[in-house]
């Protein structure tokens, strides 16, 4: 059973890497994705009695490449997969994976590895794919999650996973999308999609209802891998940086975000001992470190706001006038309304209900009508300025727009209680 | 290389009038983009055209060619003109169209031409 979980996490660590190299030597993203298919299952077969080889990576890539290899002579008749076949040729030939000296010559096909993953991520969220395609991309060919565990991460069919993957691929190989990490001039946006992307598969994890919570892979631990892969990657990048902060600060509340009964508890009224100190921890040196760097982002802002509610061991403790200042500096950079929402709720914890109301009702309320979280924050804001009638029709208009059952319960339960 | 359509978008409604200042100003914004697009060697063709009104559409059916008024598309955005170019791969294909965006101060949409086998 042990060996079973262990081959499961290896495969999981290592087909991002893989992929992303196969790709880069197959030439095609279908090829390589079946061929480091093929190779987990040679593994799958083979590792139980030989052991989980030294450098696992290695050796499923270069099996990865032999099958690959065959294949493409067997089935040489497309033009493109010729061409393929051809460059694989003239690399080498097949190389045994369980071989050590061939391992070491290996080194120079396998060693820009780090550099083909980011090429991977900046394929999976290229700009050019909606986000829900890109986030698909990312879980499955840098997470190695297969299309059912994604499809059930989402509640979806696999169907629509299947045909948003199928797309997305024709659409970049139709455009020849090139596999090269984007030039500097455009670093900065291209980053930035994929932040977005990871931050997506982050909040959609958090979010995530707990019930089902054992048949769904984990989408915000899932989230926080690739991203570390991605500061690795970068370490330069202070965004990626900031990303990767307030993935861990958000992730460390998440022992008491739901009671015993899987009912949502408010950040004020979480039991702070069961925060996980080790990821905030962590975060928390890692916003000091970005703080360093000056060049502060949207993601270290939010990071910034994350570690502040971290340092306050009750919630009467926190420092809302620092919260409030970085909302300020965070809709300086990011002048939105979901922004101005969070601001607000800041203000009114600093200057009392009245105070939050006044800078929600000054937004445009045309444009929030369909923002879940205007509406309960709104709704919360009314009750503790005793306004109740209004309260419970916010309320309402915060139902009609969640769909996530924990969060249903939680506001049904504070509407009952503000209903006069 | 691989050959792209850069099509540019406006409303039914658009009418080229040079005489006016938007049309001054976009002429020559476009007309920059057409040599930056010589200059690189990614040009291949470009050319605006005249109101969707002056189109025809020919459908073939058993009796021959049938022909109707108007444009094929009866929607309220019509193509008002196209680039073909040539460029490396999608990142490039991609900054091009952006430049024409700019340069049209319009939607433009890139699309890949089949290649030639």
């Amino acid at each position: 059973m042990s060996d079973e979980l262990d081959l499961a996490a290896v495969f999981r660590r290592e087909a991002g890497r893989c992929t992303a190299t196969l790709i880069r030597v197959l030439g095609d993203v279908d090829l390589a994705e079946d061929a480091v298919a093929e190779a987990f299952a040679i593994a799958a077969e083979r590792w139980p009695e030989t052991g989980i080889p030294p450098n696992p990576g290695g050796w499923i890539t270069t099996t990865a490449r032999n099958r690959a290899i065959d294949r493409l002579r067997r089935e040489s008749t497309r033009k493109e997969r010729h061409v393929a076949a051809q460059r694989l040729h003239e690399e080498d030939d097949d190389m045994d994976p369980d071989h050590a000296r061939d391992l070491e010559a290996l080194d120079d096909f396998v060693d820009v590895v780090a550099d083909d993953q980011l090429r991977l991520m900046f394929l999976c969220c290229h700009p050019a794919l909606a986000p829900d395609a890109q986030v698909a991309m990312t879980l499955r060919l840098l997470g190695g999650l297969e299309v059912p565990e994604i499809a059930r991460a989402f509640l979806v069919p696999e169907a629509t996973i299947a045909q948003r993957l199928v797309r997305a691929k024709r659409k970049l190989r139709d455009n020849h999308a090139s596999y090269e990490v984007p030039r500097q001039a455009q670093l900065p946006d291209r980053l930035h999609v994929v932040l977005g992307a990871l931050y997506l598969i982050f909040t959609e994890g958090h979010t995530a209802s707990s019930g089902d919570a054992l048949l769904r892979v984990d989408l915000s631990s899932e989230a926080i891998r690739v991203t570390r892969v991605l500061v690795e990657l970068m370490p330069d990048e202070p965004e990626a940086v900031g990303l990767l902060a307030l993935m861990l600060l958000t992730d460390a509340r998440r022992p008491a975000r739901l009671a015993a009964d899987g009912s949502f508890v408010r950040l004020a009224d979480q039991d702070r001992g069961r925060w996980d100190r080790t990821l905030i921890a962590e975060g928390h040196d890692l916003v000091r470190a970005c703080l360093r760097r000056n060049q502060p982002g949207p993601f270290q802002i939010q990071a910034a706001i994350a570690a502040v509610h971290a340092d306050a061991p009750v919630a009467e403790a926190t420092d809302w006038s620092q919260i409030v200042a970085l909302y300020d500096q965070l809709f300086a950079l990011q002048p939105n309304e979901v922004v101005a929402v969070n601001r607000a709720v800041a203000l009114a914890e600093l200057r009392g209900p009245a105070a939050g109301l006044e800078q929600l009702d000054a937004l445009d309320a045309d444009r929030l009508d369909d923002y879940q979280p205007f509406h309960a924050a709104r709704a919360d804001l009314l009750v503790r300025a005793g306004r109740l009638e209004e309260a419970v029709r916010a309320y309402d208009r915060a139902l009609a727009l969640t769909t996530n059952p924990v969060e249903r319960s939680f506001l049904s339960e504070q509407r009952r209680r503000a209903a006069p | 290389m691989p050959q792209f359509l850069l099509s540019v978008w406006h409303d039914e409604e658009y009418e080229v009038d040079f005489t006016t200042e938007e049309f001054q100003r976009v002429g020559q914004k476009v007309g920059a983009f057409n040599e930056e697009l010589t200059e690189a060697g990614a040009w291949v063709f470009g050319a605006g055209l005249m109101p969707a009104s002056s189109a025809t559409v020919l459908r073939p059916s058993k009796e021959g060619v049938s022909m109707t008024d108007g444009p094929y598309a009866e929607t309220k955005e019509q193509m008002g003109g196209f680039w073909i170019i040539e460029a490396p791969d999608m990142d490039t294909a991609l900054d091009w169209a952006q430049r024409a965006s700019n340069a049209c101060e319009g939607p433009v949409e890139l699309r890949p031409m089949q290649p030639e086998e």
